[in-house]
């Protein structure tokens, strides 16, 4: 039996009426339209459908759209700032060109936001530690390592402005 | 005739040059449009009944219980199919091999796709499936390659009549003569393990027969030469009733993303119903009936060398088990031919070929295209010839090694090498691993117990082909050329516009096209619009395969700008009262060379071109300002002599490996605390692009050589058919990877530029090899059978505990 949920996507309340089996992701993709989460494994191991669940990256095929009821997603669409331009640590990611198919990217991004929201400054080690439930087949990690880096340098410098305001 | 660029390496301002790359924008933003993000109105869903067999007939399919449930639509068996297309092309001819999307009569492999089942949804389609009932009669089955060889073995197509598809032994030069000359041999045996570059993306397609335009439209995760040209075939339908749109964002390939299957059934039951199909696999349809499994090897390698440890000659037997789907799969054991002597001057060598049928999961292309398996038996058998004398593996490597003065080289089975300097590169390897110290370290930790070894490892990388392999493994394919075009519209405003033949997987093409077409015409490469063309509105094009966009989009780009270049210049000095030779072209504006206030931008003369006929220059009658070129490969254009020897591609990259290894004790766990890289691919087009290439290869290298394998059990199942038992490194197992960079640029090509997507693959296996059986080498212990898992490498420790 289908059933009422309310939850909030990037800062949006959303209302929908989803099947009990429904995965979180689908739920995203299919019915809030936000393509931006990327289905991998659908078993939770390479990591491309993570969100920011209450503020913590989970994975989204894990969970259904009812248990999402009454909580709060941050999705890739999500990462920008508030006038619409790009994120630090999404443009860091550009800067290093930390991607290649971008599949995996808005995974990797979440992840990546999940680890500098609690530790602005963590070490290599930390970072790999962060991103090791991500899959990456493009890139060898090692440019996504690099922008988390920046972008927890460049964030901790201006921790409120956009990049597009430093000089 | 490939165009030369009108800058060189000291006036560039974008070729090589650190710049974003275009296409990374709308992936950070989460609005790349790949094939799951498209949604066509009524689009219907498949989704797969598949075997649980490896061999067996099909006696009966019970579908009345799917049909029944509301939502479904359609459902689908391979007689039926079989009954109204013709089987998937095969790269070598075997008429009796005999392959459809749906299993016909018998299934020959665990996961093999049987029935498709078509709903309003997924999930519909998916409960359908499991009420389907299908009755099978087990057949015998052979998993084990060298007892498929057996001809008493069951035959996984029977009409074929063997399960050997192909064998062929080639002997280049006095090989005989070679092996009685020399002092020394050695041989030994190597095991190359069933793995695949998995992308994190499965394959997917929607297909949409347009029935007014009599087309079927196609979106796909793709990146596959003759892609259109194979559905047609197996369609039935003209080559032009078929558009494949390259623009959808393909989520890694690596080689594997061919699809033709997928798509010859989505077609077929889109044409059928007159709707929309979707079919996006699923992990598991894809890891057990995607067919994208790689190479899975056994080499017998044999070597004569002197005694200063210089290889005259070199024996190679490969044994490839290609599984129960063919396709392009033994054509893989055609590219290692192109550089069979990796870097060395090796006088002769035989090489033995054979492509075996498994009753195992289809095998595709991989990632340089099965040369990665093939340098880890050539570089082990220089690390073996080194250790037999004593010698250091790399002095006998720079013994070896051709000289920057030889090229270009003629190797023995017919390819010239272009250029290279790879005593420097491995030099640049050596002084960035800092290898004195490295060589210490080594040594400390084995006085405190550790396990530890360095790896050295090089390679070749051939890019750019003219896919010669075809016609050399199958005379009935006469293929010689392997074209590659760009298309450049200047509007009237002077916008430019190009047009490129191919889908994109992650290499960065509208990057490369911008690039260059900004370089050429002295315009920011961010104001260059880069289109996706489809497979009927574009010039011919052959996909991102075998490394071959830097060398063959960069060279198209590169003539479509000069024919561009050349109607501004001609166009501008009509206008500027003068003849061409007395105007130059610079920086998107042509000026009189004797008064360069007089000049013309060139959106003025791309208005010229498109409004004022009658200020166009007498002799140009075609309006407009618009280019397209399409190149021929360099050096392209020959078949095989009848000793199987061509020239298969035109430039050679080249890379060193140097890592560090330690294998823990007792659990058998590698780590790689160093690992460097020099490499040389020439002329560097985007310098981050080409990082992520290298780095990512060499991770995909690490993968195979350490973890990745597509087990199967004595009874055909497959037991690593999710990421939980297919293991793949993860930011923790790939070190911080450091490369150093050198640049010989080929003569052959627009700006010096060769190949880089591959090289990673080619050497990071060898490296790993190497280091391990250094790690091995003070316990007289040896493992040659790739993945070197955790596993494997406790239990040859075993023994060693009692040796402390």
């Amino acid at each position: 039996m289908s059933r009422k949920i309310s939850l909030t996507v990037n800062g949006a309340a959303l209302e929908a009426v989803v099947e009990p089996r429904l995965t979180l992701v689908d739920f995203l993709r299919d019915q809030a339209g936000l393509t931006g989460t990327h289905v991998g494994c659908e078993h939770g191991v390479c990591g491309a459908c993570s969100v920011l669940f209450d503020g913590a990256p989970i994975r989204s095929c894990l969970m259904f759209a009812v248990q999402a009821d009454g909580h709060a997603m941050t999705t890739v669409e999500g990462l920008r700032d508030e006038d619409g331009s790009l994120g630090v640590l999404q443009d860091s990611f550009w800067e290093t060109h930390a991607l290649q198919c971008g599949y995996c990217t808005p995974g990797m991004l979440i992840a990546a936001e999940g680890l500098l929201s609690s530790n602005p400054d963590p070490t290599d080690a930390e970072i790999r530690e962060a991103i090791a439930g991500n899959l990456c087949r493009c890139t060898g990690y090692v440019q996504i390592v690099e922008a988390i880096r920046l972008a927890a340098a460049r964030r901790r410098q201006q921790p409120v402005t956009p990049m597009g305001d430093q000089g | 005739m490939t165009e030369l660029s009108m800058t060189g390496p000291s006036n560039r301002r974008f070729v090589s040059v650190k710049r974003r790359p275009k296409e990374d924008g709308r992936f950070i933003s989460g609005s790349g449009r790949f094939v799951g993000d498209i949604k066509r109105p009524g689009m219907l869903h498949i989704a797969l009944v598949t075997s649980p067999y490896p061999a067996a007939r099909i006696l009966s399919i019970e579908t009345g219980a799917a049909l029944a449930l509301p939502g479904v639509v359609a459902i689908l068996d391979g007689a039926a199919l079989a009954a109204v297309s013709n089987p998937l092309a095969n790269a070598v001819h075997t008429p009796g091999v005999r392959c459809y999307s749906l299993a016909n009569e018998v299934v020959r492999y665990v996961g093999e796709w049987v029935v498709a089942v078509v709903a309003e949804t997924r999930t519909l389609a998916e409960d359908a499936a499991e009420l389907i009932e299908i009755d099978y009669e087990a057949l015998p089955f052979v998993v084990d390659a060298e007892e498929a060889l057996d001809p008493t073995a069951p035959p996984v197509h029977a009409a074929h009549g063997s399960n050997v598809l192909y064998h062929r032994t080639f002997t280049w030069g006095p090989v005989a003569e070679d092996f009685a000359s020399q002092p020394n041999q050695l041989s030994f045996d190597l095991r190359w393990g069933r793995s695949a570059p998995i992308p994190v993306e499965t394959f997917g397609v929607v297909a949409e027969w347009d029935a007014g335009a009599e087309i079927l439209e196609v979106w796909a995760s793709i990146q596959m030469p003759s892609y259109g040209e194979q559905i047609s075939g197996a369609l039935g339908i003209p080559f032009n009733q078929v558009r494949a749109h390259y623009d959808v964002d393909v989520g890694g390939s690596y080689g594997v993303k061919r699809g033709i299957k997928h798509t010859v059934l989505a077609g077929f039951l889109a044409r059928k119903l007159g709707r929309a199909v979707r079919l996006v696999e699923d992990r598991l349809e894809n890891m057990v009936g995607g067919d994208m499994h790689g190479p899975d090897r056994e080499f017998r390698v044999a070597v004569a060398f002197d005694d200063q440890g210089l290889v005259r000659s070199m024996k190679l037997r490969v044994r490839e088990d290609v599984g129960g789907h063919t396709g392009r799969a033994p054509f893989q054991l055609g590219k290692p031919v192109s550089a069979i002597v990796g870097a060395y001057q090796i006088n002769s060598v035989e090489y033995e070929a054979i492509a075996v049928s498994t009753n195992k999961t289809g095998q595709t292309a991989v990632r340089g295209f099965g040369m990665s398996p093939t340098n880890v038996a050539i570089e082990t058998a220089i690390d073996k010839v080194a250790r037999q004398l004593g010698l250091s593996r790399l002095v006998v490597r720079q013994r070896n090694f051709i000289r920057a003065d030889q090229f270009p080289y003629l190797i023995p089975s017919g390819s010239e090498y272009d250029s290279g300097d790879y005593h420097t590169v491995l030099g640049k390897a050596w002084d960035l691993a800092q290898l004195d110290r490295l060589l210490e370290r080594r040594d400390a930790a084995r006085r405190v117990g550790k396990i530890a070894g360095i790896g050295f490892a090089t390679c070749l990388e051939p890019g750019g082909g003219n896919s010669a392999f075809e016609p050399l493994l199958n005379p009935k394919n006469e293929t010689t050329t392997w074209p590659e075009s760009c298309v450049i519209k200047v509007d009237r405003t002077g916008g430019i516009t190009a047009i490129i033949a191919t889908s994109t997987s992650g290499q960065g093409h509208e990057t490369l096209a911008a690039t260059i077409i900004g370089e050429e015409l002295g315009i920011d490469p961010n104001l260059i619009r880069v289109l996706h063309s489809d497979t009927l509105s574009g010039m011919p094009g052959n996909t991102p395969v075998a490394s071959r966009m830097a060398i063959m989009l960069g060279g198209a780009a590169t003539g479509a700008a000069g024919i561009i270049r050349n109607k501004a210049i001609r166009i501008g000095a009509h206008n500027l009262s003068c003849v061409p030779d007395q105007v130059a072209y610079r920086d998107g504006v042509v000026f009189r060379l004797d008064d360069p206030s007089q000049q013309l931008t060139l959106g003025r003369i791309a208005l010229i071109a498109h409004r004022e006929f009658h200020n166009m220059p007498p002799g140009m009658a075609e309006p407009g300002l618009q280019a397209v070129h399409v190149l021929q490969v360099p050096k392209g254009g020959s078949l095989p002599t009848a000793d199987g020897r061509v020239q298969m591609y035109p430039c050679y990259s080249f890379s060193a490996h140097i890592v560090y290894a330690e294998i823990d004790r007792l659990t058998g766990k590698v780590t790689l605390p160093d690992y460097v890289i020099a490499h040389d691919c020439g002329t560097v087009i985007n310098p981050d692009i080409v990082r992520g290439m290298v780095i990512g290869g060499a991770a995909h290298g690490i993968g195979a050589a350490l973890y990745e394998e597509f087990t199967y059990d004595d009874t055909g199942q497959l037991l690593s058919g999710s990421f939980v038992d297919y293991v793949m490194p993860s930011a923790l197992e790939v070190p911080n990877i450091k490369l150093a960079e050198h640049c010989t640029p080929s003569p052959l090509t627009s700006h010096g530029q060769k190949g880089v997507g591959e090289g990673g693959y080619l050497g990071a296996p060898a490296a790993v090899t190497s280091a391990i059986n250094d790690a091995l080498s003070p316990f007289n212990l040896e493992c040659l059978t790739l993945p070197m898992r955790a596993s494997l490498l406790s239990d040859l420790l075993v023994d060693t505990e009692t040796l402390r």
